[in-house]
């Protein structure tokens, strides 16, 4: 059985064409996926990202134990409401997950990690929480529910444990809002929220109480464009999409979600990068904070010794067909692997993120296997568009 | 699904339709296009190629998945529908208006055989 967000029916009501994704019943597109990129690219799209798995972290040690989970250092999240993007690594610098971390207090975050790997995050968060000094004095409460209307609770260590699990906490779904017109639309639905919002930066957000219960509203998105990220009650899902559709927000589906974050150069966990790669292996050095000497986060000691295997890097297909995942690439070099290939809407040809031999320049040459031919392609920084222009 | 009952059809999800001048037409079914999703691209068989029944002569490629096109009868293919490829969309809009190629088929007799051999509108539904 499916799972199902605080949103299927919408979805249902919507016309989408659904599909399983990581044990989700989600929305893949509600007709035409092509139609869907371009309206978050020139106008405003919205998402259903309720599959994802909002978690918080409260307790006194909080800050020290996402300091020493993460490899980018929450240390510098000095004002309420900043997010940071940080990859969560395993002892030998493996990526287990990628995520954003919002800061609150030091002694509340807020963190979402992707649905397919949430029951392996919570677990390696939990083993975490024991830690090796004695453990942290934190408390991890998962914000999402499933089909059984329950609030899943599991993760739950700190001397409050108890005493939450009794009084459990609210299911939130979260609702992304893409596009250059998108905070504008938003604004139109929610004209209470302008105040609070308005002059939130990227990666920041803000926290306030609607008529429908605790919002939080944060300028991040997996998208290449401009908007928000919506995290509401789950009793008010409903009701916040119907009416950001009046407000004319393009729903979209899963499929628009990946052909925007590929022609933006972003990695989808489980697909450009997974425990076999370190963040430098997949173009994340810039989210991995060594300034910190005395900060001793997990698979740090790795980093130090282990070697980029491989130089991460776009594909341009220079002749018409398709770049899909796990397409072999010759270089002078030597072979290579695409990890993500599609059709980009925006730039009419194909595009992929591949792992190519270090010593690959960008600006040369490649030759990608495609259905059995050999197809020209350039190399290219991994990021295609941005904010609705071609960056190639 | 919009399966209409003059095509034949085969198993995998191509539609044939018999000229009056002994031609044969080739298509995707309205079922593939949905499958598919957004079509971006179109290779189709080059005039005068000579293909066999249930051999590989064109590809569809969405925003998806790639799927190869197999020739429902043996033949001759006399034309290939340039107005598609120019608009892969089309196929989305009306599949079996949007038809790829054409085939003049070797021999009439062959041709009534491999047809025959192919789905009626209502065996086709059946099996998606």
């Amino acid at each position: 059985m499916l799972l199902r967000t605080p949103l299927y029916e919408s979805h249902l009501a919507a016309g989408a064409k659904m599909v399983d994704f990581s044990g989700w019943e989600m929305p893949i597109h509600y007709g035409s996926q092509i139609e869907e990129h371009h309206a978050v690219r020139r106008d405003a799209g919205m998402f259903d990202v309720s599959h994802m798995c909002a978690l918080d972290l409260v307790g006194p040690d909080a800050r020290g134990y996402l300091r020493r989970l993460l490899a980018n250092d929450v240390a510098k999240l000095t004002m309420p409401g900043k997010a940071l993007y940080s990859c969560m690594l395993d002892e030998t610098g493996g990526v287990i997950d990628d995520l954003i971390v919002y800061f609150f207090t030091p002694e509340r975050y807020r963190i979402v990690v992707n649905a397919g790997t949430t029951d392996k995050d919570i677990d390696w968060m939990r083993a975490c929480l024991g830690g090796v000094s004695g453990g942290f004095n934190a408390t991890l409460m998962v914000r999402r529910r499933g089909n059984d209307d329950a609030v899943t609770m599991i993760a739950l260590q700190g001397p409050d444990a108890h005493e939450r699990r009794r009084t459990g906490v609210d299911a939130v779904a979260m609702i992304a809002v893409q596009g250059p017109r998108a905070r504008e639309r938003f604004w139109t639905a929610f004209p209470d929220s302008r105040a609070a919002t308005a002059t939130l930066e990227n990666f920041q957000a803000a926290e306030f109480t609607s008529a429908q219960g605790d919002w939080l509203v944060a300028r991040t998105g997996y998208t290449g464009e401009d908007g928000f990220e919506v995290t509401v009650p789950a009793e008010a899902a409903a009701d916040v999409w119907a009416t950001l559709l009046a407000a004319g927000v393009k729903p979209c589906g899963l499929g628009a979600r990946d052909t925007l974050r590929l022609e933006a150069g972003m990695n989808l966990y489980g697909q450009d990068m997974d425990e076999s790669v370190t963040p430098f292996e997949v173009g994340l050095k810039w989210t991995v904070d060594l300034k910190d000497p005395a900060r001793e986060f997990i698979g740090k000691s790795a980093l130090a010794t282990r070697q980029a295997r491989n130089l991460f890097a776009g594909l341009l297909l220079l002749d018409r067909g398709g770049l899909r995942a796990h397409q072999k690439v010759i270089t002078p070099q030597g072979e290579g692997e695409t990890t993500s290939g599609s059709f980009s809407p925006s730039l009419n040809q194909s595009i992929a993120l591949a792992r190519l031999p270090l010593g690959v320049a960008l600006g040369s040459e490649v030759e990608v296997v495609i259905r059995d031919k050999r197809l020209k392609a350039g190399v290219v920084k991994p990021t295609f568009v941005r904010n609705g222009k071609s960056l190639i | 699904m919009n399966t209409p009952t003059n095509l034949k059809y085969a198993a995998s999800h191509e539609w044939a339709r018999l000229e009056a001048d002994g031609t044969v037409t080739v298509g995707i079914t309205d079922h593939a296009q949905e499958a598919l999703g957004d079509i971006v691209f179109l290779e189709l068989p080059a005039v005068g190629r000579v293909v066999k029944a249930g051999e590989e002569c064109a590809v569809v490629e969405s925003v998806k998945a790639a799927s190869d096109i197999y020739a429902p009868v043996s033949g001759e293919v006399v034309d290939a529908n340039q107005a598609a490829a120019d608009a892969p969309e089309s196929v989305n809009a009306d599949a079996y208006a949007a038809w790829l190629f054409r085939i003049k088929p070797a021999a009439a007799d062959q041709c009534a055989t491999e047809l025959g051999g192919l789905l009626g509108a209502e065996a086709y539904a059946a099996t998606l």
